[in-house]
């Protein structure tokens, strides 16, 4: 690709056409994943709806300090995305490289304050609805419901993006070999479109984890 | 178009010469290609789901079953049923038909995303791979339908690889419905606007919607139940607060609407043949169009229609009552128009239109016994009896299975570049009629008579129409035998086809058969209306 950097597939009639089918795909699959989580999101505020007190009970234990926090370095981290798209528009191709790389590290810490941190804590205090539920009595129903939601949620959310990571490290490869340029932004445009819808599931994940069932 | 240009000599190479090697297969981004990897696997897939109801169908021939244990009965007909909606319906039209014709269709040299298209086949035959583990190491027994608590708690069957297995072929078929409404947009050729495109095509991208938002759907379903039925951990378990009827909604959200992903397809090939076979202009043209459209967007409505027993409130199952009645009446707008384009037409009843006047018996038969079970009170009566399984077999087999092969036998010359026996072709058709009715409308009167589905052994009295149904699948499995040695054979024997060997219009009937791995040396410039039909009489029909 790198040679033919601005070349098309023969279906194209130009390179531009190519550039604009990409993104007009990207958008369309993530329509597809909006219907993907909005079923997740659905049953979670059914279940929710059944068994109000339980779920409260549960979210009650939920680390909403490591939430929050994650929760900034997501967004931070689609914001230095897309100033670097706004850079590389310009050409400015060694800030793009610093603002995907600076995006790529915020997403790993998140992924090891969700899954080394917080998950451990979860699990050390029996949160995982086993055997060995650390929440008894009345509620444990409920609460047991809600943490399946938990890990389960924060499961597929956290496998979204991983995905993003090795989409921006790819990125990040080829826009250092010269093959994507200011020239030839299509996959830089398609994976930040992405990255940030990623960021966008996190923020429905965040209130239905932390914040609802503390209001009451 | 003139009649000249519709038979310049061949130049190019065909997409079957470009590369002999297994890899020039297994690696290709060709669409045409792609399909032909597409036919090979669902065809495989459909003998597995033709076996497997074999065995259900040999067990009913005695009341107290042929097959001793039921257990076994339930896996035959989940497979059954697993093996034949994902694995053989839901794909068959748009990733074999649709793949190889679409892009010729609208004037284009591949899809949007061809690597995607290959990418969507390695998934659909993973998927397939995970079945057969799962059908090797003893199978599902909770039906297609993986109703829960069975699935996630009580079954013995190996539900969580088949749920994957599903999940797996939903993101194939995601990537083909993205495929196509992406190409349908960006890669028309000039002059191809969207009242230019062939009817098959606006099927082609109503289905593609349906796949694309209403298939995630299905994927999240199926993964709660595998993460609960895994880690025992009630999503769906009403002992701690779950609902076991939200999964029902979820997974007919999907699956109503995927009734219209294996319909619609089928509409959209009975389309294309019947103006061809009667020499005329397809009669109301934009209503056919705008009714693939409409029925995709109706069928997200209705899917509490397969809860009516379920305690569902009365007043939401009034509205999914008539909304069901709602969708008849696209799909009856298509019929008359169908037969207003027959009226008065030069019919030819080769095998593309036996079969696709098959379909239109059948599938009206199978849209019309809709309505009854669509009927609130009458479904109290017939719901989950053979009733409804005759039902929805004569919609899926004797619709959708008829229109494919009228698809096949219509494009096997573009596809293969070969003549088909045309007598072989007639009796198969015929065969298959006459096994279809055989063994399905016993199964109306049978179920009517109360005889529940899913039991593996039934009262006596049900015995004479059960032996009727299964002395018609036997008859049946000869007619779809038939072509695939037939059709086989013509690869081999069959005469060389002409670039448009039925006269028929539409861009993929003006590029040689086999088509060149380009499809078209020039992208076409289009300018006239869709099924242009010269008169009849300025055909010379036997050319």
């Amino acid at each position: 690709m790198h040679d033919e950097a601005v070349a098309h597939e023969f279906q194209y009639a130009s390179a531009s056409h190519q550039a604009d089918t990409a993104v007009a795909g990207m958008w369309l699959f993530l329509a597809t994943e909006v219907v993907f989580f909005g079923a997740l999101f659905l049953s979670w505020i059914f279940a929710r709806h059944f068994n109000q007190a339980g779920f409260d009970a549960g979210a009650e234990r939920s680390e909403l300090e490591i939430g929050t926090i994650n929760t900034v370095i997501l967004i931070t981290g689609s914001l230095v995305y897309s100033l670097g798209v706004v850079l590389i528009e310009k050409g400015k191709t060694r800030a793009f490289i610093m603002c995907a790389a600076a995006a790529w590290l915020l997403g790993l810490a998140f992924m090891i304050l969700k899954f080394a941190i917080e998950w451990r804590h979860d699990l050390d205090r029996h949160m995982f609805p086993g055997a060995d539920f650390g929440i008894t009595g009345d509620l444990a129903g409920g609460a047991k419901l809600f943490w399946s939601f938990y890990f389960f949620g924060t499961f597929v959310h956290g496998v979204h993006l991983a995905v993003g990571l090795g989409l921006v490290a790819w990125v990040i490869l080829r826009v250092w070999q010269g093959a994507f340029s200011a020239a030839y932004l299509a996959p830089v445009l398609v994976v930040g479109l992405y990255w940030t819808f990623v960021d966008i599931v996190w923020l429905i994940l965040y209130p239905l984890i932390y914040l609802i069932g503390r209001a009451t | 178009m003139s009649v000249a240009e519709i038979e310049a000599p061949a130049t190019a190479e065909s997409y079957l010469e470009d590369g002999y090697t297994l890899r020039s297969w297994l690696l290709t981004t060709d669409h045409k290609r792609i399909a032909i990897l597409y036919m090979l696997t669902i065809t495989i897939f459909f003998f597995i789901g033709g076996i497997a109801i074999s065995f259900v169908r040999y067990n009913l021939l005695e009341p107290q079953g042929m097959i001793r244990s039921a257990e076994t009965y339930n896996r035959l007909f989940s497979m059954h049923g697993v093996v034949m909606v994902w694995f053989f319906l839901v794909p068959a039209v748009p990733v074999t038909l649709g793949n190889f014709l679409l892009p010729l269709m609208i004037g284009a040299r591949d899809l949007a995303f061809p690597r995607i298209n290959l990418l969507s086949w390695y998934l659909f035959v993973i998927a397939g791979c995970v079945l057969l583990v799962a059908l090797y190491a003893g199978g599902v027994d909770t039906g297609w339908t993986f109703y829960t608590p069975l699935s996630s708690l009580y079954s013995k069957g190996h539900v969580a690889l088949a749920a994957v297995a599903v999940i797996i072929t939903g993101f194939s078929s995601i990537a083909t419905g993205l495929n196509f409404i992406v190409s349908i947009h960006r890669l028309r050729a000039p002059g191809m606007t969207w009242y230019k495109m062939p009817v098959f095509l606006w099927s082609l991208y109503s289905t593609s919607v349906i796949m694309v938002l209403a298939t995630p759907v299905l994927a999240m379903t199926l993964l709660l139940l595998t993460f609960e039925r895994i880690f025992h951990v009630g999503m769906f378990d009403p002992t701690i607060g779950g609902d076991p009827l939200l999964f029902q909604h979820l997974f007919w959200f999907y699956s109503h609407p995927a009734v219209y992903i294996m319909i619609l397809p089928g509409m959209g090939v009975v389309s294309e043949i019947i103006p061809a076979f009667s020499s005329k202009q397809l009669f109301g043209y934009k209503f056919v169009a705008w009714c693939s459209v409409a029925i995709a967007v109706i069928s997200f409505l209705v899917w509490g229609h397969h809860m009516f027993v379920t305690g569902q409130s009365v007043y939401s199952a009034l509205v999914f009552s008539i909304l069901s009645f709602a969708v008849a009446v696209p799909s009856a707008i298509k019929i008359f128009n169908w037969l207003g384009t027959m009226h008065k037409g030069y019919i030819r009843f080769d095998s593309p239109m036996l079969y696709a006047l098959g379909f239109i018996g059948l599938f009206t038969m199978g849209g019309l016994t809709g309505l009854y079970v669509a009927t609130l009170a009458a479904d109290v009566h017939l719901h989950d009896t053979y009733f409804v399984v005759a039902h929805f077999h004569y919609v899926m087999v004797g619709g959708m299975v008829s229109a494919y092969f009228a698809g096949l036998h219509f494009w096997w010359p573009k596809i293969t570049g070969r003549m088909y026996p045309e007598m072989w072709g007639r009796a198969a058709a015929l065969i298959i009629f006459v096994g279809f009715n055989l063994t399905f409308f016993p199964q109306y009167i049978v179920g009517y008579l109360g005889m529940p589905r899913r039991y593996h052994t039934y009262p006596p009295e049900f015995q004479v129409w059960n032996v009727l149904s299964s002395a018609g699948a036997a008859v049946l499995a000869v007619g779809y035998l038939l072509p695939l040695l037939y059709l086989t054979w013509s690869l081999l024997k069959g005469k060389q086809a002409s670039t448009n060997p039925w006269h028929a219009t539409g861009l993929e009937w003006q590029t040689p058969s086999p088509p060149p791995t380009e499809n078209f040396e020039t992208t076409p410039t289009v300018t006239e209306p869709p099924y242009n039909y010269l008169p009849a009489e300025a055909l010379d029909r036997h050319a």
